[in-house]
Protein backbone atom coordinates (compact mmCIF):
# COMPACT_ATOMS: atom_id res chain seq x y z
CA UNK A 1 0.00 0.00 0.00
CA UNK A 2 1.75 3.31 -0.65
CA UNK A 3 1.51 6.29 1.15
CA UNK A 4 -1.02 8.75 1.33
CA UNK A 5 0.47 11.26 4.19
CA UNK A 6 4.47 10.76 4.69
CA UNK A 7 5.08 12.84 7.61
CA UNK A 8 9.36 13.25 8.51
CA UNK A 9 11.17 14.60 11.13
CA UNK A 10 8.48 16.99 11.60
CA UNK A 11 9.30 19.41 15.02
CA UNK A 12 7.68 22.20 16.42
CA UNK A 13 8.95 24.55 19.06
CA UNK A 14 6.81 27.39 20.98
CA UNK A 15 9.83 28.80 23.06
CA UNK A 16 11.02 26.82 25.09
CA UNK A 17 8.45 24.24 24.90
CA UNK A 18 8.50 21.30 22.02
CA UNK A 19 5.39 20.44 21.03
CA UNK A 20 6.33 18.28 18.23
CA UNK A 21 10.29 16.54 18.77
CA UNK A 22 10.95 15.54 15.29
CA UNK A 23 8.29 12.60 14.57
CA UNK A 24 8.24 10.67 11.03
CA UNK A 25 4.66 8.17 10.12
CA UNK A 26 3.05 6.94 7.60
CA UNK A 27 -0.48 6.55 6.52
CA UNK A 28 -1.31 3.71 4.07
CA UNK A 29 -4.11 4.21 1.28
CA UNK A 30 -7.16 2.45 3.33
CA UNK A 31 -5.71 2.77 6.46
CA UNK A 32 -6.97 4.47 9.72
CA UNK A 33 -4.39 5.14 11.99
CA UNK A 34 -4.61 6.33 15.59
CA UNK A 35 -2.90 9.02 17.11
CA UNK A 36 -3.50 8.41 20.25
CA UNK A 37 -1.95 10.16 23.60
CA UNK A 38 -2.95 12.75 26.79
CA UNK A 39 -3.41 16.40 26.54
CA UNK A 40 -0.74 18.89 25.25
CA UNK A 41 1.43 15.31 23.99
CA UNK A 42 1.22 17.00 20.54
CA UNK A 43 -1.58 15.59 18.22
CA UNK A 44 -3.03 18.58 17.63
CA UNK A 45 -0.15 20.34 16.54
CA UNK A 46 0.58 17.65 14.29
CA UNK A 47 -2.39 17.48 12.84
CA UNK A 48 -2.36 21.60 12.36
CA UNK A 49 1.24 21.17 10.73
CA UNK A 50 -0.18 18.30 8.24
CA UNK A 51 -3.52 20.93 7.72
CA UNK A 52 -1.02 23.72 6.70
CA UNK A 53 -2.30 26.23 8.94
CA UNK A 54 1.12 25.66 11.12
CA UNK A 55 4.43 25.72 9.71
CA UNK A 56 6.68 23.32 11.52
CA UNK A 57 10.16 24.36 12.79
CA UNK A 58 11.48 21.93 9.88
CA UNK A 59 11.15 18.30 8.55
CA UNK A 60 8.37 17.61 6.06
CA UNK A 61 4.56 16.66 5.26
CA UNK A 62 3.62 15.06 1.61
CA UNK A 63 0.29 14.68 1.00
CA UNK A 64 -0.09 11.74 -2.20
CA UNK A 65 3.57 11.86 -2.79
CA UNK A 66 3.29 16.20 -2.80
CA UNK A 67 5.18 18.33 -0.34
CA UNK A 68 2.96 20.68 1.22
CA UNK A 69 5.24 23.30 1.82
CA UNK A 70 5.82 23.82 -1.93
CA UNK A 71 2.26 22.62 -3.52
CA UNK A 72 -0.20 24.13 -0.89
CA UNK A 73 -2.86 24.26 -2.33
CA UNK A 74 -2.94 21.32 -4.85
CA UNK A 75 -1.71 19.12 -1.71
CA UNK A 76 -4.80 20.34 0.12
CA UNK A 77 -7.38 19.44 -2.50
CA UNK A 78 -6.26 16.37 -2.13
CA UNK A 79 -7.07 16.57 2.13
CA UNK A 80 -10.05 17.10 4.13
CA UNK A 81 -10.35 17.50 8.07
CA UNK A 82 -13.25 17.25 10.70
CA UNK A 83 -12.61 18.68 14.63
CA UNK A 84 -14.46 18.79 17.45
CA UNK A 85 -13.62 21.86 18.07
CA UNK A 86 -13.75 23.07 14.24
CA UNK A 87 -17.63 23.62 13.53
CA UNK A 88 -18.68 25.10 10.26
CA UNK A 89 -20.17 28.46 10.26
CA UNK A 90 -23.16 28.82 12.38
CA UNK A 91 -24.62 31.48 10.34
CA UNK A 92 -24.92 29.50 7.49
CA UNK A 93 -27.35 26.81 6.51
CA UNK A 94 -26.27 22.94 5.77
CA UNK A 95 -26.90 22.86 2.13
CA UNK A 96 -24.78 26.81 2.24
CA UNK A 97 -21.74 25.53 4.15
CA UNK A 98 -21.73 22.42 1.93
CA UNK A 99 -21.70 24.45 -1.35
CA UNK A 100 -19.04 27.01 -0.17
CA UNK A 101 -16.52 24.44 1.07
CA UNK A 102 -17.10 22.40 -1.93
CA UNK A 103 -16.41 25.60 -4.38
CA UNK A 104 -13.37 25.72 -2.48
CA UNK A 105 -12.37 22.17 -2.91
CA UNK A 106 -13.24 22.16 -6.46
CA UNK A 107 -15.79 19.10 -6.47
CA UNK A 108 -16.60 17.98 -9.33
CA UNK A 109 -20.76 17.83 -10.10
CA UNK A 110 -20.72 19.08 -6.95
CA UNK A 111 -25.00 19.33 -6.55
CA UNK A 112 -24.72 15.49 -6.97
CA UNK A 113 -22.30 15.16 -4.34
CA UNK A 114 -23.87 17.21 -1.88
CA UNK A 115 -27.09 15.14 -2.36
CA UNK A 116 -25.11 12.32 -1.65
CA UNK A 117 -23.14 13.09 1.57
CA UNK A 118 -27.01 14.51 2.85
CA UNK A 119 -28.20 11.29 2.57
CA UNK A 120 -24.89 9.59 3.79
CA UNK A 121 -24.73 11.47 6.80
CA UNK A 122 -28.56 11.89 7.46
CA UNK A 123 -28.66 15.46 6.58
CA UNK A 124 -31.93 15.99 4.60
CA UNK A 125 -34.30 17.68 6.61
CA UNK A 126 -31.58 20.07 8.38
CA UNK A 127 -30.15 20.88 4.49
CA UNK A 128 -31.92 24.64 5.23
CA UNK A 129 -31.46 24.62 8.86
CA UNK A 130 -28.42 26.86 10.19
CA UNK A 131 -25.88 25.18 11.71
CA UNK A 132 -25.33 27.30 14.68
CA UNK A 133 -28.80 25.94 15.81
CA UNK A 134 -28.30 22.24 15.23
CA UNK A 135 -27.05 20.02 18.21
CA UNK A 136 -23.78 19.19 18.67
CA UNK A 137 -24.21 15.95 17.14
CA UNK A 138 -25.96 16.96 14.51
CA UNK A 139 -23.10 19.46 13.80
CA UNK A 140 -20.87 17.10 13.30
CA UNK A 141 -22.27 14.88 11.03
CA UNK A 142 -22.22 18.33 9.09
CA UNK A 143 -18.71 18.41 9.45
CA UNK A 144 -18.41 15.30 8.64
CA UNK A 145 -19.96 15.71 5.95
CA UNK A 146 -17.85 18.51 4.76
CA UNK A 147 -14.92 16.44 5.04
CA UNK A 148 -16.19 13.48 2.89
CA UNK A 149 -17.35 16.11 0.15
CA UNK A 150 -13.86 16.12 -2.03
CA UNK A 151 -13.92 12.12 -1.62
CA UNK A 152 -10.03 13.07 0.40
CA UNK A 153 -7.07 10.72 -0.36
CA UNK A 154 -6.10 12.10 3.05
CA UNK A 155 -8.65 12.01 6.15
CA UNK A 156 -7.56 13.69 9.12
CA UNK A 157 -10.62 13.27 12.08
CA UNK A 158 -9.83 15.27 15.43
CA UNK A 159 -12.02 13.83 18.17
CA UNK A 160 -14.86 13.28 15.59
CA UNK A 161 -17.23 11.56 18.01
CA UNK A 162 -16.71 13.07 21.22
CA UNK A 163 -19.57 14.71 21.06
CA UNK A 164 -22.25 11.78 19.80
CA UNK A 165 -23.81 9.11 21.60
CA UNK A 166 -23.23 5.64 20.98
CA UNK A 167 -25.49 5.31 18.32
CA UNK A 168 -24.34 7.69 16.40
CA UNK A 169 -21.00 7.07 16.93
CA UNK A 170 -21.29 3.59 16.24
CA UNK A 171 -22.70 4.89 13.16
CA UNK A 172 -20.27 7.20 12.24
CA UNK A 173 -17.60 4.99 12.60
CA UNK A 174 -19.22 2.29 10.13
CA UNK A 175 -19.21 5.12 7.70
CA UNK A 176 -15.47 6.27 8.07
CA UNK A 177 -14.37 2.03 7.98
CA UNK A 178 -16.38 2.28 4.25
CA UNK A 179 -14.48 5.11 3.16
CA UNK A 180 -11.00 3.46 3.41
CA UNK A 181 -12.79 0.00 2.56
CA UNK A 182 -14.64 1.54 -1.11
CA UNK A 183 -11.77 4.23 -2.08
CA UNK A 184 -8.43 4.96 -1.91
CA UNK A 185 -8.25 6.96 1.04
CA UNK A 186 -6.24 6.94 4.34
CA UNK A 187 -7.45 8.58 8.07
CA UNK A 188 -5.36 10.06 10.67
CA UNK A 189 -7.51 9.83 13.56
CA UNK A 190 -7.16 11.27 17.06
CA UNK A 191 -9.87 9.57 20.25
CA UNK A 192 -9.69 9.69 23.67
CA UNK A 193 -12.10 6.27 23.59
CA UNK A 194 -9.59 3.42 23.61
CA UNK A 195 -12.84 1.21 22.96
CA UNK A 196 -13.24 2.87 19.64
CA UNK A 197 -9.79 3.27 18.67
CA UNK A 198 -9.47 -0.74 19.05
CA UNK A 199 -12.38 -1.08 16.78
CA UNK A 200 -11.58 1.23 14.03
CA UNK A 201 -7.82 1.65 13.88
CA UNK A 202 -5.17 -0.36 11.61
CA UNK A 203 -2.33 1.05 13.60
CA UNK A 204 -1.84 3.47 16.44
CA UNK A 205 0.84 5.90 17.23
CA UNK A 206 1.38 7.11 20.77
CA UNK A 207 2.67 10.30 21.22
CA UNK A 208 3.60 12.05 24.42
CA UNK A 209 5.43 15.11 24.97
CA UNK A 210 5.86 15.62 21.07
CA UNK A 211 7.83 12.27 20.55
CA UNK A 212 6.05 9.04 19.34
CA UNK A 213 6.83 6.31 22.27
CA UNK A 214 4.59 3.08 20.67
CA UNK A 215 3.30 2.12 17.24
CA UNK A 216 1.35 -0.71 16.31
CA UNK A 217 -1.43 -2.76 16.18
CA UNK A 218 -4.13 -1.50 18.87
CA UNK A 219 -5.13 -5.19 19.52
CA UNK A 220 -1.84 -6.74 19.97
CA UNK A 221 -0.08 -3.29 21.45
CA UNK A 222 -1.28 -3.72 24.76
CA UNK A 223 -0.25 -7.30 25.53
CA UNK A 224 3.05 -6.48 24.28
CA UNK A 225 3.75 -4.33 27.01
CA UNK A 226 1.93 -6.32 29.64
CA UNK A 227 -1.05 -4.30 29.84
CA UNK A 228 -4.77 -6.12 29.68
CA UNK A 229 -6.32 -3.04 27.67
CA UNK A 230 -5.16 -0.35 25.19
CA UNK A 231 -6.79 2.04 28.12
CA UNK A 232 -4.40 1.01 30.48
CA UNK A 233 -1.35 1.03 28.09
CA UNK A 234 -2.95 4.60 27.60
CA UNK A 235 -2.83 5.89 30.91
CA UNK A 236 1.09 4.34 31.56
CA UNK A 237 2.24 6.53 28.18
CA UNK A 238 0.13 9.73 30.60
CA UNK A 239 2.10 8.53 33.12
CA UNK A 240 5.07 7.19 32.82
CA UNK A 241 6.19 7.87 29.07
CA UNK A 242 9.98 7.07 29.99
CA UNK A 243 9.35 3.47 30.70
CA UNK A 244 7.63 2.63 27.30
CA UNK A 245 10.39 4.85 25.05
CA UNK A 246 10.92 3.18 21.57
CA UNK A 247 13.00 0.30 22.31
CA UNK B 1 -5.74 32.21 -8.60
CA UNK B 2 -8.89 30.25 -9.06
CA UNK B 3 -11.68 31.66 -9.72
CA UNK B 4 -14.57 29.28 -7.96
CA UNK B 5 -12.25 29.62 -4.79
CA UNK B 6 -12.42 33.27 -5.32
CA UNK B 7 -16.21 33.22 -6.12
CA UNK B 8 -16.85 31.30 -3.37
CA UNK B 9 -16.25 33.90 -1.16
CA UNK B 10 -18.25 36.01 -2.71
CA UNK B 11 -20.92 33.71 -2.02
CA UNK B 12 -20.59 33.28 1.13
CA UNK B 13 -20.86 36.45 1.37
CA UNK B 14 -24.10 36.93 -0.76
CA UNK B 15 -25.47 34.13 1.37
CA UNK B 16 -25.03 36.02 4.75
CA UNK B 17 -26.62 39.63 3.41
CA UNK B 18 -29.82 37.48 1.78
CA UNK B 19 -30.75 36.17 5.25
CA UNK B 20 -30.12 39.00 7.34
CA UNK B 21 -31.85 42.15 7.18
CA UNK B 22 -28.97 43.00 9.98
CA UNK B 23 -26.50 42.87 7.33
CA UNK B 24 -28.58 44.69 4.15
CA UNK B 25 -29.53 47.95 6.11
CA UNK B 26 -25.96 49.23 6.95
CA UNK B 27 -25.18 49.01 3.37
CA UNK B 28 -27.39 51.49 2.13
CA UNK B 29 -28.90 53.21 5.37
CA UNK B 30 -25.97 55.09 7.20
CA UNK B 31 -24.96 56.51 3.49
CA UNK B 32 -28.30 57.86 2.63
CA UNK B 33 -28.62 59.73 6.26
CA UNK B 34 -25.30 61.08 5.46
CA UNK B 35 -26.52 62.24 1.69
CA UNK B 36 -29.73 63.38 3.77
CA UNK B 37 -28.11 65.51 6.86
CA UNK B 38 -25.57 67.00 4.06
CA UNK B 39 -27.81 68.03 1.20
CA UNK B 40 -29.82 69.81 3.95
CA UNK B 41 -26.50 71.71 5.29
CA UNK B 42 -25.84 72.45 1.52
CA UNK B 43 -28.83 73.75 0.98
CA UNK B 44 -28.70 76.14 4.00
CA UNK B 45 -25.41 77.17 3.16
CA UNK B 46 -26.68 78.17 -0.33
CA UNK B 47 -29.10 80.24 1.47
CA UNK B 48 -26.77 82.16 3.88
CA UNK B 49 -23.73 82.47 1.37
CA UNK B 50 -23.48 85.83 -0.08
CA UNK B 51 -20.73 84.78 -2.38
CA UNK B 52 -23.22 82.67 -4.67
CA UNK B 53 -21.12 79.68 -4.13
CA UNK B 54 -22.97 76.23 -4.66
CA UNK B 55 -21.92 74.32 -2.13
CA UNK B 56 -24.02 71.41 -3.28
CA UNK B 57 -21.57 70.01 -6.09
CA UNK B 58 -18.66 70.65 -3.53
CA UNK B 59 -19.56 69.87 -0.32
CA UNK B 60 -22.53 67.17 -1.12
CA UNK B 61 -20.79 65.55 -3.38
CA UNK B 62 -17.38 65.54 -1.35
CA UNK B 63 -19.53 63.52 1.39
CA UNK B 64 -20.87 61.08 -1.82
CA UNK B 65 -17.54 60.11 -2.64
CA UNK B 66 -15.72 59.57 0.63
CA UNK B 67 -18.70 57.83 2.11
CA UNK B 68 -18.09 55.68 -1.07
CA UNK B 69 -14.19 55.10 0.06
CA UNK B 70 -15.44 54.36 3.17
CA UNK B 71 -18.04 51.91 2.12
CA UNK B 72 -15.10 50.01 0.18
CA UNK B 73 -12.95 49.42 3.16
CA UNK B 74 -15.54 48.56 5.33
CA UNK B 75 -17.17 45.80 2.45
CA UNK B 76 -13.60 44.44 3.00
CA UNK B 77 -13.76 44.38 6.31
CA UNK B 78 -16.91 43.26 7.15
CA UNK B 79 -16.26 40.01 4.73
CA UNK B 80 -13.50 39.71 7.13
CA UNK B 81 -14.78 40.12 10.22
CA UNK B 82 -17.78 37.28 9.07
CA UNK B 83 -14.73 35.08 9.51
CA UNK B 84 -13.65 36.20 12.83
CA UNK B 85 -17.21 36.38 14.08
CA UNK B 86 -18.06 32.67 13.11
CA UNK B 87 -14.17 31.34 14.06
CA UNK B 88 -13.92 29.70 10.68
CA UNK B 89 -10.89 30.42 10.29
CA UNK B 90 -9.44 26.95 11.20
CA UNK B 91 -11.95 25.71 8.67
CA UNK B 92 -10.81 28.57 5.76
CA UNK B 93 -6.99 28.50 5.55
CA UNK B 94 -6.81 24.76 5.90
CA UNK B 95 -8.36 24.03 2.82
CA UNK B 96 -6.85 24.77 -0.89
CA UNK B 97 -7.74 29.01 -0.58
CA UNK B 98 -4.72 30.70 -1.37
CA UNK B 99 -4.40 34.27 0.43
CA UNK B 100 -4.80 35.98 -3.29
CA UNK B 101 -8.04 34.03 -3.80
CA UNK B 102 -8.94 34.82 0.11
CA UNK B 103 -8.53 38.66 -0.68
CA UNK B 104 -10.09 38.78 -4.19
CA UNK B 105 -12.74 37.46 -2.62
CA UNK B 106 -13.32 39.88 -0.04
CA UNK B 107 -12.75 42.94 -2.24
CA UNK B 108 -15.35 41.21 -5.17
CA UNK B 109 -17.59 40.72 -1.66
CA UNK B 110 -16.46 44.87 -0.97
CA UNK B 111 -17.31 46.02 -4.80
CA UNK B 112 -21.03 44.30 -4.54
CA UNK B 113 -21.54 45.70 -0.86
CA UNK B 114 -19.98 49.58 -1.95
CA UNK B 115 -22.05 49.45 -5.01
CA UNK B 116 -24.97 49.01 -3.61
CA UNK B 117 -24.09 52.31 -1.41
CA UNK B 118 -23.16 53.98 -3.98
CA UNK B 119 -26.40 53.72 -6.31
CA UNK B 120 -28.54 54.36 -3.14
CA UNK B 121 -26.25 57.94 -2.39
CA UNK B 122 -26.94 58.65 -6.15
CA UNK B 123 -30.08 58.31 -6.35
CA UNK B 124 -31.10 60.65 -2.96
CA UNK B 125 -28.17 63.24 -4.04
CA UNK B 126 -29.43 64.06 -7.50
CA UNK B 127 -33.49 63.38 -7.10
CA UNK B 128 -33.95 64.95 -3.64
CA UNK B 129 -31.18 67.68 -3.86
CA UNK B 130 -29.78 68.14 -7.60
CA UNK B 131 -26.60 67.05 -7.50
CA UNK B 132 -25.95 66.95 -11.01
CA UNK B 133 -22.37 64.51 -11.60
CA UNK B 134 -22.36 66.41 -15.13
CA UNK B 135 -20.37 68.93 -12.93
CA UNK B 136 -17.16 66.70 -12.94
CA UNK B 137 -17.49 65.48 -16.51
CA UNK B 138 -15.60 62.17 -16.98
CA UNK B 139 -13.56 62.89 -14.04
CA UNK B 140 -15.92 61.36 -12.07
CA UNK B 141 -14.24 58.14 -13.22
CA UNK B 142 -10.83 58.48 -11.57
CA UNK B 143 -12.22 60.05 -9.19
CA UNK B 144 -14.39 56.86 -8.16
CA UNK B 145 -11.09 54.67 -9.51
CA UNK B 146 -8.69 56.68 -6.88
CA UNK B 147 -10.63 56.49 -4.14
CA UNK B 148 -11.91 52.59 -4.44
CA UNK B 149 -8.59 51.75 -4.94
CA UNK B 150 -7.26 53.92 -1.73
CA UNK B 151 -10.70 51.69 0.15
CA UNK B 152 -9.11 48.48 -1.08
CA UNK B 153 -6.27 49.24 0.43
CA UNK B 154 -7.41 50.57 4.14
CA UNK B 155 -10.05 47.51 4.05
CA UNK B 156 -7.16 44.86 3.38
CA UNK B 157 -4.63 46.88 6.13
CA UNK B 158 -7.72 46.68 8.71
CA UNK B 159 -8.10 42.48 7.73
CA UNK B 160 -4.14 42.50 8.36
CA UNK B 161 -4.36 43.92 11.94
CA UNK B 162 -7.22 42.50 13.01
CA UNK B 163 -5.45 38.95 12.25
CA UNK B 164 -2.64 40.69 14.30
CA UNK B 165 -3.87 41.65 17.64
CA UNK B 166 -6.87 39.42 17.12
CA UNK B 167 -10.49 39.78 17.28
CA UNK B 168 -11.10 42.94 19.50
CA UNK B 169 -8.62 44.78 17.33
CA UNK B 170 -11.96 45.53 15.06
CA UNK B 171 -12.77 48.62 17.24
CA UNK B 172 -9.50 50.12 16.23
CA UNK B 173 -10.45 49.90 12.61
CA UNK B 174 -14.05 50.94 12.48
CA UNK B 175 -12.43 54.87 13.26
CA UNK B 176 -9.90 54.68 10.91
CA UNK B 177 -11.79 56.70 8.31
CA UNK B 178 -12.65 59.30 10.51
CA UNK B 179 -9.30 59.59 11.66
CA UNK B 180 -8.50 60.24 8.02
CA UNK B 181 -10.90 62.48 7.42
CA UNK B 182 -9.00 65.81 8.28
CA UNK B 183 -6.02 64.98 6.74
CA UNK B 184 -8.21 63.63 3.25
CA UNK B 185 -9.51 67.16 2.63
CA UNK B 186 -12.52 66.41 2.15
CA UNK B 187 -14.56 69.72 2.57
CA UNK B 188 -11.49 72.13 2.61
CA UNK B 189 -8.56 72.68 0.31
CA UNK B 190 -5.26 71.37 1.24
CA UNK B 191 -4.12 75.63 2.34
CA UNK B 192 -6.73 75.02 5.09
CA UNK B 193 -4.20 72.57 7.39
CA UNK B 194 -1.39 73.49 8.95
CA UNK B 195 1.90 72.90 6.89
CA UNK B 196 3.08 69.88 8.36
CA UNK B 197 -0.14 67.94 8.23
CA UNK B 198 -0.28 69.04 4.41
CA UNK B 199 3.15 67.13 3.96
CA UNK B 200 0.96 64.13 5.65
CA UNK B 201 -2.11 64.94 3.68
CA UNK B 202 -0.06 65.12 0.36
CA UNK B 203 0.67 61.08 0.23
CA UNK B 204 -2.78 60.39 0.50
CA UNK B 205 -4.06 59.50 -2.52
CA UNK B 206 -7.91 61.28 -1.01
CA UNK B 207 -6.74 64.48 -0.97
CA UNK B 208 -5.55 64.80 -4.10
CA UNK B 209 -9.00 63.70 -5.83
CA UNK B 210 -10.76 66.18 -3.38
CA UNK B 211 -8.74 69.01 -4.44
CA UNK B 212 -9.31 67.87 -7.80
CA UNK B 213 -13.12 67.95 -7.52
CA UNK B 214 -13.18 71.61 -5.68
CA UNK B 215 -10.83 72.78 -8.66
CA UNK B 216 -13.66 71.55 -11.29
CA UNK B 217 -15.96 72.87 -9.14
CA UNK B 218 -15.00 76.17 -9.24
CA UNK B 219 -14.75 76.08 -12.65
CA UNK B 220 -11.06 75.17 -13.45
CA UNK B 221 -9.81 71.95 -14.71
CA UNK B 222 -7.22 69.98 -12.40
CA UNK B 223 -3.55 69.71 -13.09
CA UNK B 224 -3.39 66.29 -15.19
CA UNK B 225 -0.51 65.36 -13.12
CA UNK B 226 -2.86 65.42 -9.63
CA UNK B 227 -4.72 62.85 -10.76
CA UNK B 228 -2.03 60.72 -11.75
CA UNK B 229 -0.32 61.20 -8.14
CA UNK B 230 -3.25 60.07 -6.29
CA UNK B 231 -3.73 57.16 -8.93
CA UNK B 232 -0.27 56.04 -8.39
CA UNK B 233 -0.19 56.61 -4.41
CA UNK B 234 -3.36 54.14 -4.43
CA UNK B 235 -1.82 51.56 -6.04
CA UNK B 236 1.40 51.99 -4.18
CA UNK B 237 -0.84 51.68 -0.63
CA UNK B 238 -2.22 48.47 -2.84
CA UNK B 239 0.74 46.64 -3.32
CA UNK B 240 1.63 47.84 0.33
CA UNK B 241 -1.46 46.44 1.99
CA UNK B 242 -1.29 43.22 0.31
CA UNK B 243 2.54 42.76 1.29
CA UNK B 244 1.26 43.46 5.21
CA UNK B 245 -1.57 41.17 4.77
CA UNK B 246 1.17 38.33 3.46
CA UNK B 247 3.11 39.20 6.56
CA UNK B 248 0.88 38.98 9.01
CA UNK B 249 -0.39 35.60 7.52
CA UNK B 250 2.75 33.84 7.23
CA UNK B 251 3.68 35.17 10.97
CA UNK B 252 0.08 33.48 12.12
CA UNK B 253 1.02 30.55 10.39
CA UNK B 254 4.47 30.17 11.40
CA UNK B 255 3.34 31.24 15.51
CA UNK B 256 -0.02 29.11 15.36
CA UNK B 257 -1.98 32.06 15.52
CA UNK B 258 -4.38 30.75 12.79
CA UNK B 259 -5.11 27.25 14.49
CA UNK B 260 -6.21 28.95 17.79
CA UNK B 261 -7.46 32.07 16.52
CA UNK B 262 -9.80 34.08 19.57
CA UNK B 263 -9.79 37.11 21.62
CA UNK B 264 -8.22 35.05 24.46
CA UNK B 265 -4.91 33.25 22.49
CA UNK B 266 -4.17 36.67 20.88
CA UNK B 267 -2.38 39.99 22.95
Amino acid sequence: MSAVLSVTSLRKQYGATVAVDGISFEVRRREIVGLLGPNGAGKTTTINMILGVLAPDSGAVLIDGMDLAAHRSHALERTNFAAVYSPLPGNLTVLQNLRFFGLIYGVADLTARIEAVLTQFDLDKFRHTRCGVLSSGEQTRVSLAKAMLNHPNLLLLDEPTASLDPSVARDIREKIREFTLRGQGGVLWTSHNMNEVEEVCDRVLFLSRGKILLEGNPRQLPAAHGKATLEELFIAVAREPLTLGPE
Amino acid sequence: MNPKRTGAIVLRQFYLLRGSPARILPMFAWVAIDIVLWGFITRYLNTVASSGFNFIPAMLGAVLLWDFLVRVMQGITTAFFEDVWSRNFLNIFATPLSISEYVGGLVLSSIATSGVGLAAMLLLATTVFGLSFFVYGLLLVPFLLVLFLFGVALGVFGCAVVLRLGPSAEWLIWPVPALLSPLACVFYPLSALPVPMQYIARVLPPSWVFEAMRKVVEGGSPAPLALLWGSGLAVFYILLAGWFFTRIYRHAVRSGLIARYSAESVS
